[in-house]
């Protein structure tokens, strides 16, 4: 896309004098600017990825060894629960959400979002949300049940924390809805003069099309635990068979949220690679509108193929084969995207930025995770692999070498734009290979243990898994350390380093580039032209 | 133009707003639909909660032999003796047959219990009909009272030829506190 609209620096600094953002800690309580808002999601994303990252290690610590060493079965049920819903909603939703704040405004040539006021609350009661659910681990114990949460482990065997759990859900599920509607209403009214939606970065097509998804099943979310709270302390029997409900039905309620919350958390990653691929290809991006497609059919057969994740609860024949075949036709749109993003590089002028060196290990690892879904969507093998850890080794390498890895190349991506200087390459290099070692030595051989027949969310195993499990877990170690090397190129390059010029990358399109870096605090309050 | 993009972003938040209003009410529109998908598919091998009438369709099929194995099972807390007379019968489609279950209260105080069935697999679930089902009633028991519990069943001789063999399963729930509140 060629823009003729340059940046209107003088035009930024004079609103920078009159609206500039208030000084000390009132600027981010009361800030209603959505790059401010955009940092604020993004390091909380961080702070809760750590937090969740070290629940990880005290479970691979203790699963160095078989046998029982350091944590009782309970803390551990509590350390997968939770690692498990704060990675999923604390960590790598809030982090999408920061990139759509900070990117979508000056992707589209707005000056803010939509609702900057509504923008600023779904952020704060995140901290809240995520309050309640870590303060349970001090009030008797933190959820046990699996960040699945089935009924009846969550309703009649639960040990207290149900209510802590569901208060905390309501509140991510409020601030990711207004967060969605937000993207919505600002990509549907406030794009430039002559952005058509067929112009439209695709990284802004991943996030439409996913704050739609947000929209549908947010509410389930909210409405299935509000069930399993009436279950729990009110006496009704939702999922109670004593009372004439059923447990089986939790789970396709739950699954119906779950299934497209999985595309909610890596439509956007395609987003993102989708944008760095081409720059550092220097060629436009191959099949845009075929991209804009794949995703729509993603996003539409996400809610009809739930029930593969219920395969062993005892489904007719039929059921199994109509969602075998709906979660195998998946696999055609997401191979579109793969298909595309490899004719993007092929015969490009490819070089090996940071980004993009995390944008293509992205391509290949997720694509590992895809075929490894592919083999549990296959409802006769899956009676074997139920529950086993290979599907953990299968989500892992879709949400971590996925969805993580994409906001990696994100981060690397804009921020020079972020903060107006280069980051320390060398560093930043080490992250990557550091992280790409560990997270497959960490990851690759819980497919041979779940294969093997290794159940997951056990604190204990057979002693035959032990030296796959050491390996697992020296490289869990080796993975978590290594994030603390992102944590160090964050800084560094927030306090200086090689000023970064307005387009970084010479292989570059977008609005966003045609500001300057650091993106003044208000961009765009006149539209940009687009031909 | 101001004005109308105000209206416009007015109308897109209060369409959203239902939309999510919806969504949530759908969630629970989804507990009936499931009964009423389980009702026609048999699905959860929920079997029929009213008796059946005595066999009339198509006599006894002699030629097929299905084994109906029972279970029992008493939930956590509940303090009663409750197991099938016999492990397992074998029963022609269409043919009655008796069985008993036998439940004991060993504590001393009046208790009610209630019992649900379930049938694998499920799809077999709408072909086994029952005449006379203790499960169809409560069972009171005083301290220390114990009774044999009948149940009159026959198979629908329509069961699809694959089902060989069929499990009954009975879950006894203690419901004395729901029925004295």
């Amino acid at each position: 896309m060629t823009t003729t609209a340059t940046t209107d620096t003088g035009m930024a600094h004079d609103e920078h004098e009159h609206h500039g953002p208030a000084t000390g800690f009132k600027r981010w309580l009361f800030t209603t600017n959505h790059k401010d808002i955009g940092s604020m999601y993004l390091w909380f994303a961080f702070i809760m990825f750590l937090t969740g990252g070290s629940m990880a290690m005290v479970i691979r610590a203790e699963l160095f060894q078989p046998g029982l060493q350091l944590i009782d079965p309970d803390f551990f049920n509590q350390m997968t629960t939770v690692h498990g819903l704060i990675m999923v909603f604390g960590a790598v939703m809030p982090a999408f959400t920061g990139l759509a704040n900070w990117m979508i405004p000056m992707m589209i040539g707005a000056p803010d979002m939509a609702l900057p006021r509504l923008n600023n609350w779904s952020f704060w009661i995140l901290p809240f949300a995520f309050s309640i659910l870590l303060m349970s681990f001090f009030l008797g114990g933190a959820p046990n049940f699996g960040w699945t949460f089935y009924a009846p482990l969550s309703t009649t065997y639960s040990n207290g924390s149900t209510a802590f759990f569901v208060f905390a859900v309501h509140i991510m599920g409020i601030s990711s809805i207004m967060g969605a509607i937000n993207v919505i209403v600002t990509i549907m009214n406030m794009r430039a003069p002559g952005m058509t939606y067929m112009k439209m970065p695709l990284f802004v097509w991943t996030f439409f099309i996913t704050a739609y998804l947000l929209i549908a099943v947010m509410p389930i979310l909210a409405g299935v635990v509000t069930m399993l709270l009436t279950d729990t302390y009110f006496g009704t029997s939702f999922f109670n068979a004593a009372g004439g409900g059923d447990p089986v039905l939790f789970q396709h309620i739950f699954w119906f949220f779950g299934h497209p919350e999985v595309y909610i958390m890596i439509l956007p990653a395609f987003g993102i690679v989708s944008t760095t691929i081409p720059t550092f290809s220097r060629k436009k991006l191959f099949g845009y509108s075929s991209m804009v497609y794949a995703t729509s059919s993603i996003a539409f057969l996400s809610f009809i193929v739930w029930a593969h994740h219920m395969f062993t609860t005892g489904m007719p024949l039929v059921g199994e084969l109509f969602f075998m075949y709906c979660t195998m036709l998946i696999a055609v749109p997401t191979g579109v995207k793969v298909f595309n993003w490899m004719a993007t590089m092929w015969r490009g002028s490819i070089s090996f930025e940071v980004p993009m060196m995390f944008s293509i290990a992205f391509v290949i690892l997720f694509t590992i995770g895809g075929f490894s879904g592919l083999m549990l969507a296959m409802a006769p093998v899956d009676f074997q692999y139920h529950d086993t850890y290979f599907v953990v080794a299968h989500f892992h390498y879709v949400l971590v070498t996925g969805s993580i890895f994409s906001i990696f190349a994100a981060a690397y991506y804009w921020l020079p734009k972020w903060t107006g200087f280069m980051f320390n390459e060398t560093l930043a290099k080490t992250h990557f290979w550091c992280s790409l070692i560990s997270v497959n030595l960490l990851f690759f051989p819980m497919h041979f243990l779940g294969l093997a027949g290794m159940p997951r969310r056990i604190p204990d195993y057979a002693l035959q898994f032990a030296d796959f499990n050491m390996w697992v877990s020296i490289g869990g170690f080796a993975f978590g350390l290594s994030q603390l090397i992102f944590l160090a190129v964050v800084i560094k390059c927030i306090r200086g380093g090689e000023p970064a010029p307005a387009k970084p990358w010479d292989g570059a399109e977008g609005l966003e580039w045609t500001v300057p870096s650091p993106a003044p605090y208000h961009t765009f309050a006149t539209p940009p032209k687009i031909d | 133009m101001q004005e109308s993009a105000n209206r416009k972003t007015k109308v897109l938040i209060r369409n959203l707003m239902i939309a999510v209003i919806a969504m949530f009410g759908f969630g629970f529109a989804l507990v009936p639909l499931y009964d009423v998908f389980c009702d026609i598919t048999g699905l959860n091998g929920k079997t029929d909660t009213e008796a059946a009438q005595v066999s009339d369709v198509g006599g006894i099929d002699t030629d097929r032999n299905i084994k109906v194995q029972f279970i029992s099972h008493i939930t956590p807390g509940m303090p009663w003796e409750f197991r099938p007379e016999v492990a397992e019968v074998v029963v022609h489609p269409g043919e009655t047959k008796l069985v008993k279950f036998y439940a004991k209260n060993v504590t001393s105080v009046n208790m009610m219990g209630q019992t649900v069935p379930s049938v694998a697999p499920g799809e077999a679930a709408s072909y086994f009909k029952k005449i006379e089902c203790f499960c169809f009633e409560q069972q009171s028991l005083a301290g220390q009272e114990d009774v044999w519990m009948p149940l009159r069943f026959y198979i629908d001789p329509e069961i699809p030829d694959n089902v060989k063999t069929l499990t009954l399963s009975y879950t006894l729930y203690d419901i004395t506190a729901k029925i004295e509140s």
